[in-house]
């Protein structure tokens, strides 16, 4: 296959992913491998990374394809031709690659693991290939830990601490490493396009949030940005015509002295438009958190287009995770773990109780809200047969200017079982709001044009 | 293309004379960036050298570096050009024996331009490195205004015309992603996202600046600060807050890292409470 040829394909798959690279990034990607040459791999991955990404989050992605199409190697590591690897001999290597953050070492000993340890099904019939679960199933690179550390004693004094939590993220890249081994060599056996089309999910914007699996959330993703655009136009358009007032008399006069007392410039006085503030209050519970992470990312995407935004989350316990949301985190399930494991979210046995932590709300954050403020309620409204506090809620939200609840679950299953769906409404307008096009719809009336 | 550099190595062997260590990944999107001709669109967190990176290949490429801090509400006339009104007036007032028609076309020549960074970026013979700074805090219409700037390099004067770069700046957007920049700004650049340095480059970087500190000193309190790091606080350890520490611990003559001197100096490693009290607890430093 010609260097054109693979590029070409690269760039397609790309762009099935959502990394939105068009033929003047390809040209230009075309142009880094002539400047650059392919004799050194990471320089050439670098090259191509800085004409056909475009922001951040994309980065992952564009890792794991690189790898897939411009492999290290073909076929089995040149040294597992020789060498055939038992367990313990495996493990006393990667204790040893661990200990001296060898990353190298670490990445052949991944190419090894996978040969030894991740093969299924016979060879050359349709079943067969290799899988990195089994793999990492097989060596147990976790189950290290205690031996690096032993290995690693050498150095004593305050950074002996640290050794734990280093040596937790080095077996964490041992696995990654594993993972996009065993993507190459299918890859090699399947053909990459296949593979890479078989993981773009269809019809992104009508799948139930409830449904979603993590890459139809990513693809969701996709569609959250021609949104916020398309508001952000919509604000853009309403402050210029705010901005043509009446004439600013004093300011005016101020400016003409730089022109000899000549008013050349006129002055308008400015309106400044309220701009809305956004409250999220998310229920973080394991049923519904596919939705609120990826609802998190439209407020991520959306956090300009509001003077303020804030966000808390909640299951039985109420925390505010603003600064975890706007802090630019990309991939919404690594977002979601985050709040899980670092904001007090859970007080008792992690079932949702929606009326606890309207309670606690009420208690700890009173001034949140305010008569500018927009509050969007995320969740299913299955309350575990627990007090649903509808007085709480209305006391709240009184001095909301406006108060929305999204619920993810069809209309038709609200109000059964635990859901205290027809309770809350009777309080707060309540939306169905099970994909992507009905929050689309649903936030645009947020924004008061 | 600027054609200040003729290979990857070249790039970081010249930024480290100016005392800039570059990763693997910078010197070679610098290097395209000279070779393509691109603008160079450098996001990541604060404090990890972005604008570092324009100075210091202004510096070692000799060229004039020219700056435009982007903050809301920087527009036109303080990006690109104004015209000197003051000195139109006075031109107007002081000419007497000619037809409007002559002093109309005076008034409005070059003499009576006040070039701003983009249009003296443009305009100069000399080599130059553009730095448009913090561009994600301007309003959305000075991109507009940038797009022309940076797809041709070139400016358009009403009253002149077009006025084409004779000498591509390399140019420089940073940005830390305050706001999400469009999407047409950023077709037009390269794009490189600096991040914390890998431990063995931080470590160069804190023996580079403060040359004095003990080797096994800077090998432990980059772990440290890698350590927090990897604890998502609210701000996160800065490279020159690793070097303030660095320079700190000097200064306290420490020799080795302790519980006492690291419970006693984080404050300058951290700026919230909240993120020293949670890496107290991490670091498993005992209570005050």
């Amino acid at each position: 296959m010609s260097v054109a040829d693979r590029l070409t394909e690269f760039v397609q798959v790309l762009r099935a992913k959502g990394i939105q690279a068009g033929p003047g990034e390809t040209v230009d990607a075309a142009a880094a491998l002539e400047v650059l040459g392919f004799d050194d791999r990471e320089r050439t991955r670098e090259g191509l990374a800085a004409c056909l990404i475009r922001r951040d989050g994309q980065r992952a992605v564009f890792d794991s394809t690189f790898d897939l199409f411009f492999p290290l190697g073909v076929g089995i590591p040149e040294q597992a031709r020789h060498e055939h690897l038992t367990l313990d001999e495996l493990d006393d290597r990667l204790v040893a690659a661990f200990a001296a953050d060898d990353e190298s070492a670490l990445l052949q000993l991944a190419g090894l693991a996978v040969d030894a340890f991740g093969q299924y099904g016979q060879g050359g019939s349709g079943t067969s290939g290799w899988s990195a679960h089994q793999t990492l199933d097989r060596v147990q690179p976790q189950t290290l830990l205690v031996r690096v550390l032993a290995a690693m004693r050498a150095q004593a004094g305050f950074t002996e601490r640290l050794d734990r939590d280093e040596i937790r993220r080095r077996i964490e890249r041992f696995r990654e490493l594993v993972r996009g081994e065993a993507l190459r060599r299918v890859a090699e056996l399947r053909g990459r396009e296949r593979l890479s089309r078989s993981a773009v999910p269809p019809t992104p914007d009508q799948v139930d949030f409830l449904q979603a699996g993590r890459s139809q959330v990513a693809e969701m993703r996709r569609m959250v940005q021609p949104l916020a655009r398309k508001l952000a136009t919509r604000l853009a358009a309403r402050r210029r015509r705010a901005a043509r007032g009446q004439i600013d008399l004093r300011r005016t006069l101020r400016r003409s002295l730089s022109t000899g007392g000549v008013p050349m410039t006129p002055v308008f006085r400015k309106h400044r438009p309220g701009r809305p503030e956004i409250v999220l209050l998310c229920d973080m519970s394991g049923s519904v958190a596919s939705f609120a992470n990826f609802t998190m990312l439209l407020v991520q995407a959306l956090r300009d287009q509001f003077s303020k935004v804030r966000v808390f989350a909640f299951v039985d316990g109420i925390d505010e995770v603003t600064h975890l949301v706007t802090a630019g985190v990309a991939d919404p399930a690594a977002l979601g773990a985050r709040i899980l494991s670092e904001a007090s979210v859970i007080r008792w046995d992690g079932h949702s109780d929606y009326g606890r932590s309207l309670e606690e709300f009420s208690d700890r954050y009173p001034d949140v809200i305010g008569p500018r403020t927009s509050v969007l309620i995320l969740g299913d409204a299955r309350n575990n047969h627990g007090d649903p506090r509808l007085a709480t809620l209305a006391h709240i939200l009184r001095p909301a200017r406006r108060s929305f609840w999204l619920n993810p679950e069809r209309r038709d299953l609200w109000s059964t079982g635990d859901s205290a769906a027809h309770d809350y409404a009777s309080v707060v307008e309540m939306h169905e709001c099970r994909n992507a096009r009905q929050l689309g719809t649903l936030v645009s009336r947020l924004i008061p044009v | 293309m600027t054609g200040f550099f003729t290979s990857v190595d070249e790039v970081a062997a010249r930024l480290a004379e100016a005392g800039y260590l570059a990763s693997d990944a910078v010197a070679t999107t610098v290097y395209l960036a000279d070779r393509l001709g691109k603008p160079l669109l450098v996001e990541g967190p604060a404090g990890v050298g972005k604008t570092e990176l324009a100075k210091a290949v202004a510096q070692v490429t000799g060229s004039r570096l020219v700056r435009l801090q982007c903050y809301e509400g920087v527009d036109e006339s303080r990006a690109l050009y104004e015209w000197n009104h003051a000195k139109q007036l006075l031109r107007i007032t002081a000419g007497r024996d000619e037809t409007w028609d002559q002093t109309r076309n005076d008034i409005f020549s070059e003499e009576f331009l006040l070039s701003r960074p983009l249009l003296t970026a443009i305009r100069g013979d000399e080599p130059t490195v553009l730095l448009i700074d913090e561009t994600d805090k301007a309003d959305v219409e000075v991109e507009g205004l940038l797009l022309e700037v940076l797809g041709d390099f070139q400016v358009t004067v009403p009253e002149l015309g077009t006025i084409t770069a004779t000498q591509r700046p390399f140019a420089v957007l940073t940005s830390n992603a305050t706001r999400e920049l469009s999407e047409a700004l950023r077709r037009r650049c390269l794009f490189l996202h600096i991040d914390f340095p890998d431990e063995d480059l931080e470590k160069r970087i804190v023996l580079a600046r403060v040359p004095d500190i003990d080797d096994t000193l800077a090998t432990s309190l980059v772990r440290v600060i890698n350590a927090l790091r990897a604890m998502e606080l609210r701000k996160s350890p800065s490279v020159a807050e690793t070097i303030d520490w660095a320079r700190t611990l000097l200064e306290l003559g420490a020799e080795g890292l302790t519980e006492e001197l690291v419970r006693d100096s984080l404050g300058v490693i951290l700026k919230h409470q909240e993120d020293i009290v949670k890496a107290g607890q991490r670091l498993e430093l005992d209570k005050l």
